[in-house]
């Protein structure tokens, strides 16, 4: 049975009946994506020339495509891309103040967010603390130190993007650009991010700095002898 | 009004992937009932002798009826959908909640292979009812043609299959934080199971979109109620990524991202995006908040890794273990999975006197890069108080380390990839309890 198993990911990889071409002389492993290969040796600026060197058996052969699917229109894009990244460049139209946002916040969120935003544990994440003690990043001395927006998050930007697309939990996309600006206001300033009566719109978030956001560092685990 | 109860009930759920988690459930009867049965595999190897049998949990339920000599009756007829014997019934164990887990009973199984039906859950809003002739796949930004493909369209590429693990980087939180003697391999290490996969290749897809050279990172996004998105350093694209839709010989079951999900082979289970919608092409990161917020490692310079995406090698005695209770001393398989998120596992070893020997095991199938490998180790007890451990060493090298090395480098408050050597302490009357402190 162990035997049937093994190696079949390495060398299943050749498809029968492409559009026609140039598969002659292609061996199954060489068009595998390296199966084995640890991230640290990935390609770094690999293209799909490199790809199209090892082509599929049967293929459409270098340069060539299947020709599957439909052009996605700008209105598809428009209805699903959503995102916002951390340079803010995709950010809306539309603005929101604090006030406001306290406002939303106590009708849509403090039911599982709690009053001060301080969470329902362990299910309902809190969302502002400035406690003196969960400051200076020392999350990983002290498991019951409690992350915040304030004292975690690195980018404003993420407060916008998940609350427009994930909040409220019952009601995700639900809420209006002015009223995610809205609560990405109060949410920034009940942790004492941007002042009691700022007024966020795209050029106004695309500006704050989160206090923390210098904390975060790449992975630098590599495998080999050293634990990290 | 309906809407709030329910959150205020969900307040008492346990939520593995997610910091300051508590444990699931308690262990149900039942639980302890099929507990043993993990230890049969090993019970049919000829030739050692004198095997001592694990199923020390009482009989609490009662047993299903079959008659006395099956030989002198009819059987069966044949079915559409075959079932377990009633002999067999592993669950996970469900919080009932949108945003929780479940977690797979690790110790119940055998082989390398988790039933589908079996393998572990973890949500963030739920799982979507998803209708496959209307899901599509929209791919764009840095790309020479956007497009929308349908799942005709995905299943009309080349495929692959390939046998991969998936490891939910929360795995065994509780396990490293708060240690519990009680703790089973189900609540240690329940988040990490393969199984086969059968998709397309995600180079072959950049290819038909004409991915631009600016490319360097792309966001996966799922169409579950809160849109899951993650950023994936383009590389993994070429390296070995896949969308796939067919899982152990049937299409995605819907927990586990029916009709496509993105896997990610040795990666993070987080990343590996379920009921995959869209993927756009950027020149950076879109640092979303769960590779913000969460899924990144606090350390003790007082800095968190991001972007932790390589699953460190690990492995796990999943027999005997809490809640066996040995019979009698004599010789029995120490037996138990290991993987790697680097490649291959390349040797398990084990210790019964607590880690003052070791001993190479044998690795029961052999090892593939970036999947589960079963290792076992033949023991002849001698009836005094032991302590079974387990290490696994990868390809590159890297040699599972102690709960101790990993605290000091860690800290204990560090929210995810845990990947401390574990064992099993064997009391001198054969009862069996979880050994976090190595
Ligand atoms: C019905 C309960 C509920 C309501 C109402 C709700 N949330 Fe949430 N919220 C949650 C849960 C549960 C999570 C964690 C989701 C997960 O596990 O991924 C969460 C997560 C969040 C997070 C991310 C926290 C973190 O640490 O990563 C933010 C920000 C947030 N909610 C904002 C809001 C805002 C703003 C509102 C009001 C518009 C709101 N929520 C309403 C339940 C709720």
């Amino acid at each position: 049975m162990r035997h049937i198993v093994i190696g079949l990911g390495a060398l299943v990889v050749a498809a029968c009946g492409g559009p026609g071409g140039a598969g002659e002389g292609t061996t199954p492993a060489a068009a595998a994506p390296a199966a084995v290969t640890p991230a640290a040796a990935m390609p770094a600026a690999a293209t799909f020339a490199d790809y199209d060197a090892g082509a599929i058996a049967g293929g459409p052969g270098a340069g060539k495509r299947y020709g599957f699917g439909r052009q996605a229109a700008k209105a598809d894009i428009a209805k699903w891309d959503t995102d916002v990244g951390p340079d803010g460049a995709e950010l809306p139209s539309g603005k929101g103040s604090v006030a406001e946002g306290e406002r939303l916040y106590m009708t849509h969120c403090m039911m599982c967010h709690n009053r001060k935003g301080e969470g329902l544990p362990p299910m309902y994440p809190a969302l502002i603390g400035r406690d003196e003690k969960a400051e200076g990043f020392h999350f990983a001395s002290d498991p019951k130190l409690v992350k915040t927006i304030g004292n975690y998050w690195p980018y404003a930007t993420t407060v916008f993007d998940y609350v427009k697309r994930a909040m409220p939990l019952t009601a995700p996309g639900s809420l209006t650009d002015n009223q995610v600006y809205a609560l990405t206001a109060y949410l920034l300033s009940a942790n004492k991010v941007i002042a009691a009566d700022a007024v966020l719109d795209a050029d106004a978030l695309r500006k704050v700095k989160m206090p923390y956001a210098d904390k975060f560092v790449p992975d630098d685990r590599k495998g080999g002898p050293e634990v990290k | 009004m309906a809407k709030l109860n329910r959150a205020r009930r969900a307040a008492t759920s346990p939520n593995e992937g997610e910091q300051g988690a508590t444990e699931g459930a308690a262990l149900s009867r039942r639980d302890l009932l099929a507990g043993a049965a993990g230890a049969v595999g090993g019970a049919l190897l000829t030739g050692i002798p004198g095997v001592a049998g694990s199923q020390g949990a009482p009989a609490a339920k009662a047993r299903p009826v079959v008659p006395a000599d099956p030989t002198k009756v009819q059987g069966a007829p044949t079915s559409a959908v075959g079932k377990r014997t009633p002999f067999f019934d592993p669950a996970r164990n469900p919080t009932g909640e949108v945003t929780g887990n479940s977690l797979t009973p690790i110790e119940k199984l055998s082989g390398t292979i988790t039933p589908s039906d079996l393998h572990f859950e973890r949500h963030h809003a739920g799982i979507p009812s998803i209708d496959p002739e209307r899901h599509t796949l929209m791919v764009h930004g840095l790309v020479d043609r956007p497009t929308i493909l349908t799942m005709d369209d995905i299943k009309r590429f080349p495929q692959v299959t390939r046998i991969h693990f998936i490891e939910c980087s929360g795995n065994g939180r509780n396990a490293f934080r708060e240690p519990k003697p009680d703790m089973t391999p189900q609540k240690i290490a329940g988040m990490s199971c393969n199984t086969e996969w059968t998709g397309v290749p995600l180079a072959v897809v950049l290819r038909e979109v004409g991915v631009k050279d600016d490319a360097k990172w792309f966001l996966a996004e799922g169409g579950d109620a809160c849109k899951m998105t993650r950023s994936v350093p383009i590389a993994k694209a070429w390296d070995d990524a896949m969308l796939v839709w067919g899982q152990n010989g049937e299409p995605l079951r819907p927990e586990q991202g029916f009709p496509l999900r993105l896997l990610l082979p040795g990666w993070e289970g987080n990343i590996n995006i379920k009921w995959l919608h869209r993927l756009e092409f950027g020149t950076r990161p879109w640092m979303t908040r769960w590779e913000t917020s969460k899924y990144t490692d606090p350390l003790p310079d007082g800095t968190a890794r991001e972007f932790s995406f390589e699953v460190d090698a690990k492995s796990i005695i999943t027999s005997p273990a809490h809640p066996d209770v040995l019979k009698g001393k004599g010789w029995r398989p120490i037996n138990g999975i290991a993987w790697s998120g680097r490649g291959r596992v390349t040797k398990v070893e084990v210790s019964t006197d607590g880690g003052t020997s070791w001993h190479e095991a044998e690795l029961m199938n052999t090892p593939t890069s970036k999947a589960h490998v079963r290792f076992q180790y033949m023991w002849n007890w001698n009836g005094r108080e032991s302590i079974l451990l387990s290490r696994a060493t990868d390809e590159t090298g890297y040699v599972q380390p102690t709960r101790a090395k990993l605290v000091e480098v860690r800290g204990i408050g560090t929210d995810f990839h845990f990947n401390p050597i574990y064992g099993a302490k064997v009391q001198a009357d054969g009862r069996v309890f979880f050994h976090g402190e190595t």
